[in-house]
C-alpha cells in the first residue's frame, strides 16, 4: 500500500504537542547514569533561531537498553528512565532535556541519541543523530563524510561537564547531517 | 537473515525538503544530501505509548469545555495501517485544528477571527486492536497566511503518528474533499504525484455519519512496514 505523504508541522503545534505533553525530562530522579543537560538550538539557513521547532529525541538508558520489545534486553531496561522527550524551541531557537548519557547498544556502536527535528518550512521531518565522541569505530559514523562529522558532536561546557550543547544547522555552510532513515 | 528492515518511501509519495511555492522552505530546507543510514536496533524502536494517555474527552474535541464549539459537527475515523496492510494497533494519534471561524487556539495566530471559548482544537487517540481509531470534532475554517498574496490554508486537521518504531514517525495534514481552496495551496502541493496528494483528502461516509447529529469523514493512515515481523500473530 502507498504510504501517506507527510506535511509540515506548522507553527501552532504548541496547543497540542507541547501544551500537556511536554517533556523535557527524560530520566527520574532514580534513573541510573551519568546525568547530563542537553541543551539544544535549531538554527535556519541564515544562522538566525528557528523559534517555532519541535525536537524528539529517542534515545537507550545508561546501560544501552532501550524501553522496547525489539531490544531483546528490554527487561533489564531502567525502569526510571522514559527515553523519549520532546520539546519546543522558545524565540531563541533553544531548548534544553535533562538525560542521561546513553550506553552503548553494541561493542561497535557509539553511544548515540537519535533526534527528529520538525518546523514550519519542513515538509517532512530531519532525522539526525547527537553523538559524544567521534573516536571509536561507530560503523554509522563512518558513513559519514569526515569533514562533516562535527555536525554530530554534542559540544561539552568546559566549566560544567554535565552540561553539552547541540545546535542543528537545518540549512547552510554548516548544515547538519541529516539521515535516509 | 531476511532482511527485517522498513521499507523505505517511494520518493513520488512524500514532498522533497525544497518546494519554492512554499516560502518557508527557502531558509529551512536542508540541501545536502542526506547520509543513508542502514537501520540499526535505534530506528527499530521507539516510543510506545499506552491508556494513560488517553482521557474520556480527549478524543472528542466538542466535549471538553463546559459548552459546545460552535461549527459543523463531525466524525473522523480510519483506519492506521503499515504498508503490508497491517493493522498499527495501540499507537498514539494527536491532532490540532484551528476553530470553526479558522482560528487556532494559540497566541501566536493573530488572524482576526473569533476564538470560541468552547473550543481548543487539540485531541489524542489511541488505534485499538484493528488498527481503527475515531474522532468527534468540528469542521475546521479556512484562513489566511501570508505565503503569497491573497493565500488562505484549505481547512485541515494536522495529524501526528509514532506507530511502532523511530523510522515510523510521520506528522501530516487531513484536508477535507471538494476544497477548492487544495489547487492553490502550495503546502498540499508540495506533494507533486497528484495520487499521493489525494491521500490526504478524507472521504465523506454516510455510513459514519450519525443521522441529526454530526457528517462523516474517513481517513486512512499508511505509515512503514516491513517484510516480517517477530510480533506477527
Amino acid at each position: 500500500m502507498d504510504l501517506t505523504p507527510s506535511q509540515t508541522i506548522g507553527p501552532f503545534f504548541h496547543l497540542c504537542l507541547t501544551r500537556d505533553r511536554a517533556e523535557g525530562r527524560l530520566a527520574g530522579p532514580e534513573a541510573k547514569g551519568d546525568r547530563i543537560r542537553l541543551a539544544c538550538r535549531v538554527l535556519d539557513g541564515d544562522g538566525a533561531p528557528v523559534g517555532d521547532a519541535m525536537i524528539e529525541l529517542w534515545q537507550a538508558d545508561a546501560s544501552g537498553i532501550y524501553n522496547h520489545p525489539e531490544d531483546p534486553r528490554r527487561a533489564s531496561h531502567d525502569p526510571a528512565f522514559c527515553g523519549f522527550g520532546r520539546l519546543a524551541t522558545d524565540e531563541e531557537g533553544r531548548c534544553a532535556f535533562d538525560t542521561v548519557k546513553p550506553g552503548q547498544i553494541s561493542a561497535l556502536e557509539a553511544p548515540h541519541i537519535n533526534v527528529s527535528v520538525f518546523a514550519r518550512g519542513l515538509l517532512k521531518r530531519v532525522a539526525t543523530r547527537i553523538y559524544f565522541s567521534a573516536t571509536g569505530k561507530d560503523p554509522i559514523l563512518a558513513l559519514v563524510p569526515e569533514n562533516r562529522r562535527d555536525t554530530l558532536l554534542a559540544r561539552r561546557d568546559s566549566r560544567n561537564p554535565a552540561l553539552w550543547s547541540f545546535d542543528v544547522h537545518l540549512s547552510g555552510d554548516h548544515e547538519t547531517v541529516f539521515f535516509d532513515i | 537473515m531476511a532482511d527485517n528492515s522498513y521499507h523505505r518511501p517511494d520518493p513520488a509519495s512524500q514532498p522533497d525538503y525544497l518546494y519554492e511555492p512554499y516560502r518557508s522552505t527557502l531558509r529551512r530546507a536542508p540541501r545536502k544530501p542526506l547520509v543513508f543510514l542502514p537501520e540499526t536496533l535505534s530506528e527499530r524502536t521507539g516510543p510506545l505509548f499506552g491508556h494513560d494517555e488517553i482521557t474520556e474527552t480527549s478524543s472528542d474535541l466538542t466535549r471538553q469545555h463546559a459548552g459546545e464549539p460552535l461549527g459543523q459537527r463531525i466524525i473522523v475515523t480510519g483506519r492506521v495501517v503499515d504498508d503490508n496492510g497491517r493493522p498499527v494497533p495501540n499507537t498514539l494519534l494527536e491532532i490540532w485544528q484551528t476553530n470553526a471561524a479558522g482560528r487556532y487556539f494559540h497566541n501566536k495566530d493573530n488572524h482576526p477571527a473569533p476564538l470560541d471559548p468552547n473550543f481548543t482544537g487539540a485531541g489524542r487517540a489511541l488505534t485499538d486492536s484493528n488498527g481503527c481509531y475515531r474522532f468527534v470534532t468540528i469542521k475546521p475554517g479556512a484562513y489566511p497566511w501570508r505565503n503569497h498574496a491573497n493565500a488562505w490554508r484549505p481547512a485541515h486537521i494536522h495529524f501526528s503518528l509514532f506507530g511502532p518504531a523511530f523510522a515510523t514517525r510521520l506528522i501530516t495534514q487531513m484536508y477535507f474533499p471538494g476544497d477548492p481552496l487544495l489547487a492553490f495551496d502550495p503546502i498540499a502541493q508540495s506533494i507533486r504525484d497528484e495520487s499521493a496528494r489525494e491521500r490526504l483528502i478524507a472521504r465523506f461516509d454516510l455510513q459514519t455519519t450519525e443521522p441529526e447529529w454530526a457528517l462523516g469523514y474517513c481517513f486512512d493512515i499508511v505509515l512503514r512496514g516491513r517484510d516480517a515481523t517477530p510480533f506477527e500473530d
